[in-house]
This record gives structure tokens, sequence and C-alpha cells, in this order.
């Protein structure tokens, strides 16, 4: 350990390491993994936001199910659970909307996000 | 380098959770995770103790919180199946909370939610045998700004000012000792880690050890620079396989970061540390015995002065702190002495770390601000007493410590008032009892481990505790006399004034502690010959109630002494009146009771027990249906 900075460098790096475990969420994405969000490839969609989370490098978010759908819902449904913010549900979800959506509030609208 | 999960299993690895099966259960998560495909997406990982150990193995998902308890390895495809892939948490190993409600998360647990975790902020979060996740956890940061923001006196004013007392019992400020061992002539000065934790049932040693050994790495440090010493040694007890593996690997990866070793942060400090192993002896947890253990002499304690910090190990200045309070260090060095001070009362700051032990609901290790009730740490955090049984007294502090009986419930936890109380807060062992415990026979085991444990160096320690401990066999073995009760409490003060070390000095408190609280006890036991609890054996014995038996049997097949055997005369039954034998012949609305004994009795000969092979068990009275058996 030669520096402060090389000590802050390991840091931010272990931090993707235990993530889900400290919160400090800037989002969280809710995918909803009942039968018929599986049937309708709901997996699929959630494993696109992790990758697209990962590519972004974006460790400060959290992805989790629930096996709750609305009754009006068309799977594959995804909310977004912002803190400070009402959520957003998004419904018939693709894979490549799901990756639209993390850039979309995550990339593009970082500033946006706080208003 | 870590990618991104989206789920983290946490599986406790404490040595509690070990021995009751977390191995397994962490094998057959990774398979089952492996099997659904989930490995790019969950994380499992071993961590160390969460705390409730009457609960392990214990698995926690992250970012839920979800705690599920007890788990085997059968349950584990539910697990992953069903909350790992469809997100539905498995109901039946969650916890129930005292009204029966499902608790989801582990944050809602009352046993967690009003403890506030500051030495064991990282156990159960972190994995211990990875140091990243320490780091990630700021980890060494404290010892970074120490190294190159602070001078030695600038750490040894916060760690005074931040009123952190030691942990390992006595209470002494931490700061001022390091302040002595700063200020002492000689070369070269020693860091010592006592980790010869001895009391029965404390256990948060062991637990920061083998779940964030890095912060006590980081603390000896942080002493190191302070008190200007190079060389630290941790000394473990045998006992604690674990904690030793676990901090060699910690030991291990912090020399490979450059974190012990030469040049540490460039600062031209140099660190090292080394564990060195305990024979298991219980003196050796008082530090000039711990010095003559390390050294490969007999572990005896030498009379103070010369105190450590002048003429310690190798005739050296050293500086010895216990685990806990080690594990204090690093946050109070980032968050600033203010923020400890601010914790806690006013002569005790910070937490403490409690191992709760005994009659109560919730066993395990709680971490709560000093000053915190005992009421409070039994009922909100414990969860109260087993079975709804009475509260009768707390022993505080293991076998240097004593008890506090039921009206001083409110008193808060903290140094001085539980030293009025003539008790004391010790390592922080916590052991409860309800009205089935005999206070003299708890005098009596705690009196019998100090005497086994005494080294033998100086007289009144070492005939003095076999002296009390011969009266205290004596009166529970109902052959107490008039006058023993005056002569225990001399002897007491006299080893008090006159032994040699700590374990010495505070091994009659137990004794004295009861005798205060709880003389009538010890009254019973002599005047009466009776012990009101019902546990030692010689002053009571089972009979049975010939006018409630009914002859079933089931008392004689439960025995495993045999001695309950047919009488050879038929007994004259008290009960037998001819009113109720009336009764039981007409057979008209009989109810149970003594006439439906009667009447209702198998044709078998009276069953009576036999004294002379009488274990005293118990068994033939929890056996019977019919409270036909009784203790008197």
């Amino acid at each position: 350990m030669k520096s402060i900075g090389e000590l802050e460098r390991i840091r931010r790096e272990a931090m993707t390491g235990i993530g889900p475990r400290v919160a400090r969420t800037r989002v969280t994405f809710v995918v909803h993994m009942g039968t018929d969000g599986l049937a309708a490839g709901a997996r699929d969609v959630m494993m696109a936001i992790l990758d697209e989370l990962r590519r972004q490098g974006l460790t400060d978010c959290l992805v989790t199910q629930t096996d709750v759908t609305g009754l009006h819902a068309k799977p594959p449904v995804v909310d977004l659970l912002i803190p400070g913010h009402a959520s957003l549900t998004y419904t018939r979800v693709t894979p490549e909307d799901a990756r639209r959506i993390v850039v979309r509030h995550l990339v593009a609208a970082r500033a946006a996000v706080g208003q | 380098m870590n990618s991104f999960y989206r789920a983290h299993v946490l599986v406790c690895a404490g040595a509690g959770c070990v021995s009751s099966g977390c191995k397994a259960v962490e094998q057959a998560l990774w398979a089952e995770v492996s099997q659904q495909g989930l490995d790019e997406e969950v994380k499992v990982i071993q961590t160390g103790c969460v705390g409730s150990c009457d609960q392990g193995p214990v698995v926690v998902v992250y970012p839920e919180g979800t705690f599920y308890r007890k788990v085997r390895p059968e349950d584990v495809p539910e697990i992953v199946e069903e909350h790992l892939l469809k997100g539905r948490p498995v109901e039946r190993l969650l916890y129930k909370d005292e009204s029966s409600e499902l608790v989801v998360s582990l944050e809602d647990i009352g046993f967690f939610k009003r403890q506030r975790k500051i030495v064991l902020r990282n156990c159960g979060v972190i994995n211990p045998e990875d140091i990243t996740e320490y780091i990630a956890r700021d980890g060494y940061e404290a010892l970074g700004r120490v190294l190159t923001e602070m001078a030695p006196e600038d750490v040894i004013d916060i760690v005074k000012r931040s009123g952190l007392r030691g942990r390992g019992g006595a209470g002494f400020p931490t700061g001022v000792k390091w302040g002595f061992t700063a200020k002492a002539t000689g070369s070269p000065k020693y860091v010592v880690c006592n980790a010869d934790e001895g009391d029965p049932g404390a256990f948060m040693d062991r637990s920061v050890l083998e779940g964030d050994p890095h912060s006590v790495i980081e603390a000896m440090a942080i002493a190191g620079y302070a008190v200007g010493s190079n060389q630290g040694y941790i000394y473990v007890r045998a006992e604690y396989p674990l904690a030793i593996e676990r901090l060699s690997i910690a030991i291990k990866q912090a020399r490979e970061y450059g974190l012990l070793g030469k040049n540490i942060f460039s600062t031209g400090f140099d660190f090292d540390l080394e564990i060195r192993m305990g024979a298991g002896a219980f003196v050796c947890g008082e530090e000039t015995a711990l010095i003559a253990s390390i050294e490969g002499r007999r572990g005896m304690p030498h009379p103070k002065p010369p105190f450590p910090a002048n003429e310690g190990l190798w005739g050296k200045p050293t500086l010895i702190n216990n685990v806990e309070t080690y594990a204090n260090i690093p946050p109070i060095i980032l968050n600033g002495p203010e923020w400890f001070a601010g914790i806690g009362t006013e002569k005790s700051k910070g937490t403490k770390v409690f191992a709760l032990a005994g009659k109560i609901n919730n066993t395990g290790l709680v971490e709560v601000p000093m000053g915190t009730t005992l009421r409070e740490i039994i009922y909100e955090v414990g969860g109260g007493i087993p079975g709804g049984r009475k509260f009768k007294a707390a022993q505080t502090g293991g076998p240097s410590g004593g008890c506090i009986p039921a009206e001083h419930l409110d008193v808060p936890m903290e140094y001085d008032s539980l030293v009025k109380l003539g008790a004391m807060m010790g390592s922080g062992g916590l052991i409860v009892m309800d009205d089935h415990t005999c206070m003299v026979d708890m005098a009596r085991f705690f009196l019998q481990f100090t005497q086994d444990e005494s080294c033998g160096k100086c007289t009144p320690c070492r005939e003095g505790t076999k002296v009390m401990l011969d009266i205290l066999t004596r009166i529970t073995e109902g052959k107490g006399q008039e006058g023993d009760i005056e002569l225990l409490e001399d002897l007491g003060k006299t080893i008090k004034n006159t032994a040699l070390c700590g374990l010495g000095q505070t091994a009659p408190n137990p004794v004295l502690s009861t005798i205060r609280y709880f003389r009538n006890e010890y009254e019973a036991h002599i005047r009466e010959r009776r012990c009101p609890a019902g546990v030692c054996q010689a002053l009571f014995k089972y009979e049975i109630v010939q006018d409630k038996c009914r002859r079933c049997g089931l008392c004689q097949k439960a025995c495993p002494a045999g001695a309950i055997e047919e009488s050879v005369e038929e007994l004259d039954l008290i009960g037998e009146e001819p009113a109720m034998a009336g009764a039981a012949e007409a057979g008209a609305g009989v109810r149970a009771g003594v006439a439906t004994a009667v009447a209702t009795r198998s044709k078998r000969k009276p069953l009576v027990i036999n004294q002379d092979k009488c274990l005293k068990c118990g068994v033939c009275m929890r056996e019977c249906r019919f409270q036909a058996i009784a203790r008197v």
C-alpha cells in the first residue's frame, strides 16, 4: 500500500462486490417474476438490465424481483423505484427496452433524476 | 474483477453456526445456484456471526435482507427456486416474532432493531476471508489517515477524548493506557491483543476475530504508530481454531497489500503482527500472566507495579488491549472522538457487546449503547424469558462478576452503576436466570470454575477459594451450619483484599453478591435444609402421590435408574374416603381427580420410588400426566 489514493482505488473497485448488502441505491429495478412474467420472458429482461448496468459501470443500483403482478399489467413488467420519487411501471418490456430504460434513467438523464 | 450481482446470499459461518451445520448449507447453495444457472447474478458468501446464535444456520438474502433461520441443506432448493428465481420469500423459514407475525427483513426483527453496531459493524456483512470487502467498508482508511496526517500524540489525544474504556472488563481509560506506553522509556516496544477470552458464556471476541479480523489488525497498527511500536502479538486461546485460521488469512492478506510490513503508506512506518496461542488457562487473560505465557514461561501473574506499560513483554514497554477495545478504534478515528463520546452515558462511552445466555429467548450476541437498561436488553432485545417464567437475576461479568436481582432490572448497563450493585461489566457475559435457578448452586458453579483455574501462586486465592468452595458444597449438600454465611463473607472480603491478581481479587464476587441479594436462599439451605428453587439434589426427593397415581407405569418406563418399583404391600390411600369411593362405584359424572384415579386405576400394585436408586433427574415428574409425582 503506497498511498491513500491507492487504497481509495481498491475501495471503489471493491464497492461493486458488496453493493447489494449496503444500501446506497439510486434506482431499484423490480422485475415481476410471477409465472406470467417468467413465461413472457422476464428473465431475459432482468439479465439485460444486469448486463447493461455492468456495461455502464453502475454499482449503486439494485435489481430485485417480485412475484406480484398488478391485475391489468401486461408482462413482462418492470418497476423503477427512485428514492424520493413516485415509482414508475413499464409493461411489455423487451430486453432491448430494458437496456434503453437503464440508459435513459441512469446515463442520459443523470442530472434529470434529481429534478 | 468483481462483477455486479443482483443478489447476495450470506451464510453465517461463525463457530456457532458452523457447529449447527452451516458448511453443508453453503455447499448446497453453491450447487443449487449453479444448477439453476444463476451464477452470473447471485453470489454466495460466507460471513461472520450475525449474532442470533440460537437461530443458526442463518442465511440472509440481500438486497432485501431476508432473514432465513435454521436452514437445512434440504431447504436450499426451495430457497433458490422460489426466492432467487421467482422472488417469493420462503415463508416457513422466516423468523416469527413474539406475536407470531412473519418478519421478512432482518431490520424489522426486534433482536436487531434495538442494536447499534460499531464493534460488530462488519460481522455478518462481509466475508472475513476477503480483505477487499473490509476495504470496501472503509477498512484501513483510519490507518492511512493516522499515518499520513497525524502525529502519534494526536492519535492518543483522539482516543482519550473519545472516552473509550477497556472492554476486557476493568474499564481502564484506553487513551490513558496508550499515553503511558508512549511515554515509557525502553526499546523496542510491543503492542499486544488479549484474545484469551475465558469467561464462561462470553464469545464476543471470538466473533470479532472470526467475522472481522481486519478491524483488530488495523487498530493494532494504529496503536503501534501511537505508542512507537513496530511489532504486535495477538494472544488467542487455542480453543478458537476458526478465529486463528481467519486471523492468519487476514494477516497474510494485509501483508500482501502492504498494510502490514515495511513502509506502510510510504510513510516509513513498519509494523508486523504474529499470533501466539494460549494453552487454555483462564489466568492467562490477566495481562501479566499473558505476558509470561507469550515469553514461553508458565502463565502466572506477578504483582503490579511494574505495569506492562513500563515493563511488559521481555521487560520492554508493552500496550495490552482486548479485542473489542481495538475493534472500536478505526470508527473512532474515522468519525471523530465527539461522535463516539456522544453515544452512551457520561462515564461509559460507546456501545457494549453482550453475550446473552441462560434462560432467555434470543441467545446470542447483541451490541447496544452503554446505559441501555438491563430490562431493555432482556425483554426487548433478548425477547424475554422462555415459557413466560419469572426473571430472578442476571449474572454479569462471568465468574468475576455478580448478580443483578429483579429489583434492579432498570439499572443502566455501564461500568460504574454495575460496580455499585456489586456486579461488574466484565467482558460482557450476561447469564439470565429464572425462578428455577438456585443462587447458592450458581455461586458454587462459578467458584468451582475459578478454583480450578487458580494458578496457585498466591495463598489467598489457592487456599481461600478452596475453603469457600468446600463450605458452599457443604451447604448445597444440606450440611450447612449456622455461621457459614458470615464465614463466607469474611473469607470473600479477605481474598478480595489480598489476592495477587484479578482472578483471585474477583473470585469471591459471585458468592458475595448472591449473599447480598439472596441471603434468604442461603438461610433456607442451612436452617431448613431446603432448596427453594428445587435444584440442590440432596435437599429434596421425588415421591409418588398415591391418591393421584393411576399406576399406568409411564414413569417406570421413563426412569433411567429403574428406581420406580411396585410396592409389596397395598398402601393406605389417603384420598379414598367413602364418599369418593361411592361416587366411583356409581360411575356418575366422574371427573378427573382423586375419585377417577382410584376408580380407573389399573389392577397393578402401587408404585413407589426407591430413594436409594433415584438419581433425582426429574424425568418421572415430566412424564407423569396426572401430576402424581411431587418434589418434597
